[in-house]
């Protein structure tokens, strides 16, 4: 993957699979690191599957007997230096915390993070989704609630004209965070 | 700079349309693979292309949705195309620009993209 936001979506996805109706998506960014935390309230793992987790050969899916979603990411945080906790407890949820060092050379990009946040919405319209966004001191929020409270019940997120508008107005904050912080994009 | 206020806008607009796009059985499924080898092989710029050109031509009998692994990662990113009564259509190493001509003529027009199908990629 190009882009720590595309580990993001991917992750992500396993929370909406493991039937989460809420899920906080936090992204954090300093001169040191690049964190991200993902925390849902699915129905977690057992202590045996979460020890097994980082393994490609292990899948709950029944298809193939591989995944590669965790593995992938493991191997990316800690080509860099950094480090990957998986925390859940069973029938509670899982939080995934994953921590870049952004000064070494292997550590990618944020990417695109609004397209990242409007396609898992886009999946997933009924999700309660909690988007906190960080860079030093500068942050932005973007909560579910909030666009519900502005569309009313009837309308679905998934609608791809809301999908293109929340994408843009994310693009709009990233760019003024990114202002703020002098960053390049 | 945009705010969330402007979505009562739109929203106002949708509801004088939205019986129009529940209307009938006769919608045309599209679905995105976004699992780990999708993403990986570019399926997020895929789904966002096929979102902006629904919106455009603003399709209202067409949903565009997404699926795990759908089991050939090495073709992704994949899209399949569910019109009813036909045979599913599956796209395969999609691109954003290969989007719009399977909008255009599979969509709309009713025609299979044949040079982008797995038939034509095995």
């Amino acid at each position: 993957m190009k882009e720590i936001a595309l580990y993001i979506l991917d992750i992500a996805q396993n929370s909406i699979t493991a039937n989460a109706s809420v899920l906080e998506v936090a992204l954090s960014e300093t001169a040191e690191a690049i964190a991200f935390v993902i925390a849902d309230n699915g129905k977690g793992m057992s202590p045996q599957l979460l020890a097994q987790v980082s393994d490609p050969f292990t899948t709950t899916r029944t298809t193939r007997k591989m995944g590669l979603g965790i593995p992938l990411l493991r191997m990316a945080v800690e080509q860099t230096g950094g480090s990957l906790t998986i925390e859940s407890t069973e029938g509670v949820g899982t939080t995934v915390t994953a921590r870049f060092c952004a000064g070494h050379i292997d550590c990618p990009p944020v990417g695109d993070m609004a397209g990242t946040i409007t396609l898992l919405l886009q999946g997933a319209p009924q999700l309660e989704l909690h988007y906190t966004r960080t860079a030093d001191e500068n942050s932005f929020q973007l909560t579910t609630e909030e666009i519900r409270a502005q569309l009313g019940p009837e309308i679905s997120l998934a609608e791809p004209e809301i999908i293109l508008w929340l994408r843009e107005y994310l693009q709009e904050q990233e760019m003024l965070l990114r202002e703020h912080k002098g960053m390049k994009a | 700079m945009k705010t969330l206020a402007e979505l009562q806008a739109i929203r106002d607009r949708m509801r004088s349309q939205i019986d129009l796009r529940d209307a009938g059985d006769d919608r045309i499924r599209v679905v995105v693979g976004m699992a780990t080898c999708g993403i990986a092989a570019g399926a997020r710029p895929v789904l966002n292309a096929l979102l902006e050109e629904v919106n455009k031509r603003d399709l209202k009998n067409v949903t565009v949705s997404q699926t795990g692994c759908i089991g050939v990662c090495r073709l992704e990113p994949i899209v399949e195309v569910y019109v009813p009564g036909q045979e599913k259509v599956t796209y395969v190493k999609m691109t954003p620009e290969k989007v719009a001509s399977i909008v255009s003529e599979h969509l709309v027009n009713g025609r299979v993209v044949e040079e982008y199908t797995i038939g034509a990629a095995e």
